[in-house]
């Protein structure tokens, strides 16, 4: 490690104030400091001693957390491919498929993503920070398997301008980034994020007779539309149990690239949780909400996704990724605890409330979402002022 | 009616080198300073001394321009040999080189009738001039307290929970005896209470626990439990336009010693610690010894701190003891390169947080060596709720920290400034992934705040 040391001592010069590079002494830095935690010193007055927690090593503990996600988004993809095409393959040549349609997001989402970053990072002289690590990660994500890569690119691009840079860069933003990206995507090329044939990869193959690529949450409208019961019509898919209870939970059935299987956002959420990085106040009271939402609607009735049991909400969808992985951003989340509460709660419940109420929209995650990032701060001001009217009011008696 | 109140949040720092109670001999410093640096508030610092001249321990050689009669004394007898000054001529140290037998200044001393006879005007005068009245701070802000002032109460913390805290009870020393001498002295400035606040988990020293005309509550819970901040905050919280003070129980026996024996004493037992003390333990030496000195020989690439490592100064192996410190603090510097620092699992780092390979966590147990590195760089506030959890007051301390970042008076005050010095929120500072200096943005708010 000395040598890269050495090489890293021996470039910096130029990087310095002077150095011909000096304008991208930014850059130096941010590489050196993820080869090597840096040997700053604490400050004469102060702490003189600092947790070893960092920014980096937070940021990298979601990644992980969402490492089962990806690996099993691989294997599903892959999985959705041949069934659909009425192949039988092996577990490695399902992964192989998935590969070839995953990894060119992953890696245009962390190039174009870093690349957009770094330049600003230049541009107005602050340090490059590691919130894009994660957001990266998400970006990929929470894209369908058939995305083009130059919308991937486009949406990177927006994401982290708009919904970043400009409100100040990392722990600035008041939207989640990736659902930035996502939102841009979603209503600039809607062809290509929504209906019923972007959600497997087909490779250019033929499909089976029966085939329909479409997720369960557009059985919503359609049973709607026929007045059927919808657990009856998503029992009747093409392929085999596709839509039964458990196979949602495990995640096997067509979606976004990471967001299909509950399974793997529960491990997840217990790594999050387990390594205190995740509120777990936001991730249960997501589900809460939509659960309570779901029970009303059933309870109400009247039509038949009224009537679509409240359990099957929890495992449908992407409500489960953006549970864990979305909500729980700490920058655009409530950041008081009471405010936790109310904040995931809400989310759960617009969720089920956009999934039913507006057929328009399949999915309400990502909306609520981002509609609740934006009342984050409203929900704060209340929680901060009854801290502030307690004090006043000790005052006073 | 006394108090047991039970605190749930906070975080106790194990650390290497916490002092054992024993204490060994060594040769008396050569040199004693006296650091106008240590009284935040001291805006314009005024010398009665200069180079040359011969002081007793006892006689004024510093006062504060905008408090003429608070007296700052030497707390050894000997020759001024040095002022020392920074940029602008700003004062950083008056040295002493000390007499090799301390001679005392001579104050009037009162036997035990005698001081409860006496008047707070007499009280007041004698502390002013006899370089106890320091001892004596003020909530809000935490300066050295206005003798014209009626605080609401007056709160004295008894035990000491930062990280390698000393006995507070055990460093009273001989001064113990005057103890209640203090309290009886400083009970006439106040209406209210005098709070004494005592560790429930622990045996406590008779002196507390017998001390007459007092309160005595008790709190538990990790640190800051100890500090007298959180304490106030529990009992009689300080709302706009409070004023109440606080004293430690040093500062109290020296008051009390002052009146009993008619001399300002400034010795005291110091508690030598941290990872790189060989033998840590107490010392007995005065205010204002050299750090070097009291540690004895050591290799070099050391942080040498007066005080504890969560609110101490670095002041370097030939820097002094500061007023208000009782402790000092050797640790190993941190200024080394880690490859992948911020990615490897260890043990060996201690951490409040439990973020992928962080595993301090599983052993509470373990006294860990801490160095001065940071351990990654600043950035803007990212994770939320970790402050809330080590600060058991009902204070938001990021919306706070923001507040003073943008200079919103009205926000400061409403979110509970007047609550908190540093101390408090060094916990916050410690556990805060993005790095920030908690500390001294609160000391700015704080200083916004007192000139408005």
């Amino acid at each position: 490690m000395k040598a890269l040391q050495k090489l890293f001592d021996s470039v910096k010069p130029n990087f310095e104030k002077g150095g011909k590079w000096e304008k991208f002494y930014t850059l130096y830095e941010g590489h050196r400091t993820i080869a090597f935690a840096p040997d700053i010193l604490t400050k004469n007055k102060g702490t003189q001693i600092k947790d070893a927690v960092d920014l980096k090593r937070v940021m990298i503990t979601v990644v992980i957390a969402m490492i089962p996600a990806l690996l099993f988004g691989m294997w599903n993809v892959g999985h959705q491919h041949f069934i659909s095409v009425g192949e039988e393959a092996t577990l490695i040549n399902k992964i192989i498929i998935g590969s070839i349609a995953v990894v060119p997001v992953l890696i245009v989402s962390y190039a174009v993503g870093l690349l957009t970053e770094f330049i600003f990072c230049v541009i107005r002289n602050h340090p490059i920070s590691e919130g894009y690590l994660v957001t990266g990660m998400l970006i990929a994500l929470v894209m369908p398997p058939t995305i083009p890569l130059w919308q991937v690119a486009m949406a990177t691009i927006f994401a982290v301008v708009i919904g970043k840079e400009a409100f100040g860069g990392t722990g600035m933003n008041i939207l989640n980034v990736a659902l930035t990206a996502r939102a841009f995507l979603y209503f600039a090329y809607p062809g290509q994020i929504s209906g019923d044939n972007v959600w497997v990869y087909l490779g250019g193959k033929e499909t089976v007779d029966a085939f329909s690529g479409a997720t369960v949450l557009s059985y919503g409208p359609t049973a709607m539309a026929n007045g059927t019961n919808m657990l009856a019509e998503i029992g009747g898919h093409w392929y085999d149990g596709m839509f039964s209870f458990m196979n949602m939970f495990i995640g096997a059935i067509p979606g976004s690239i990471g967001e299909t299987s509950v399974l793997m956002c529960l491990i997840g959420a217990a790594i999050l949780i387990g390594t205190g990085v995740g509120s777990w106040k936001i991730i249960l009271s997501v589900f809460g909400g939509a659960y309570f939402m779901g029970v009303v609607f059933n309870l109400v009735g009247g039509n038949p996704y009224m009537d679509f049991p409240a359990h099957y909400h929890l495992v449908a969808g992407g409500l489960a990724f953006g549970a864990v992985f979305m909500a729980t951003d700490p920058v655009s989340a409530s950041q008081t605890e009471v405010g936790k509460w109310i904040y995931g709660f809400l989310i759960g419940l617009l969720t089920v409330l956009i999934r039913v109420v507006n057929p328009a929209y399949p999915e309400g995650i990502m909306l609520a979402i981002l509609f609740m990032n934006v009342f984050a701060p409203l929900i704060d001001y209340y929680v901060v002022d009854a801290n502030k009217k307690r004090r006043l009011k000790r005052a006073t008696v | 009616m006394s108090k047991t109140i039970k605190l749930k949040k906070g975080f106790d720092i194990n650390l290497a080198g916490k002092p054992e109670k024993k204490i060994s001999e060594i040769p008396l410093s050569e040199i004693f300073a006296v650091k106008p640096t240590d009284f935040s508030h001291m805006s314009r610092p005024k010398l009665l001394v200069k180079e040359g001249d011969t002081v007793k321990a006892g006689t004024p050689i510093l006062y504060d321009k905008m408090s003429e009669e608070i007296r700052y004394c030497a707390p050894v007898s000997g020759e001024v040999a040095e002022i020392k000054r920074g940029e602008k001529r700003k004062l950083l140290e008056i040295k002493i080189l000390a007499d090799k037998e301390v001679v005392f200044e001579k104050f009037k001393s009162y036997n035990t009738s005698e001081l409860s006879g006496l008047s707070k005007e007499d009280a007041l005068a004698q502390m002013k001039a006899g370089g106890v009245w320091p001892n004596v701070l003020q909530r809000p802000f935490g300066v050295v307290a206005n003798p014209e002032d009626k605080p609401k109460a007056i709160f004295i913390s008894a035990f000491d929970t930062n990280p390698l805290a000393p006995d507070v009870a055990y460093q009273l020393g001989d001064k113990e005896r005057f103890f209640q001498a203090g309290l009886d002295v400083l009970k006439k400035f106040t209406d209210g209470k005098i709070h004494l606040n005592i560790d429930g988990q622990a045996e406590v020293a008779q002196v507390f626990s017998q001390a007459e005309g007092v309160e005595l509550n008790k709190f538990t819970g990790a640190h800051p439990a100890g500090n007298v901040g959180v304490q106030i905050h529990h009992l009689d919280p300080i709302n706009k336009g409070d004023i109440a003070w606080t004293v430690t129980p040093y500062g109290v026996a020296q008051i009390g010693q002052l009146f009993a024996e008619g001399k300002y004493d400034a010795s005291k037992l110091v508690a030598v610690t941290g990872s790189e003390i060989s033998t840590p333990g107490y010392v007995k030496t005065y205010s204002g010894a050299m750090l070097g000195n009291l540690s004895g020989d050591l290799s070099s690439n050391l942080r040498f701190i007066s005080g504890n490592p969560l609110t101490g100064e670095n002041c370097g192996k030939n820097g002094y003891l500061g007023y208000y410190h009782n402790q000092m603090t050797v640790i190993p510097e941190g200024d080394y390169e880690e490859f992948l620092g911020w990615l490897k699992p260890s043990t060996t780092k201690l951490s409040f947080h439990k973020a992928l390979g962080l595993l301090s966590f599983l052993n509470k147990k373990k006294e860990y060596t801490v160095d001065t590195n940071t351990h990654g760089e600043e950035r803007p506030f990212v994770v939320s709720g970790a402050f809330e959890e080590v600060l058991p007051m009902d204070i938001l301390p990021t919306y706070l920290f923001k507040a003073i970042i943008a200079e919103d008076y009205d926000e400061m005050e409403a979110l509970g400034i007047f609550e908190l010095v540093e101390e408090d929120v060094a916990l916050c500072e410690f556990i805060d992934p993005s790095k920030n200096d908690l500390q001294e943005i609160l000391r700015e708010g704080i200083e916004l705040i007192k000139n408005s």
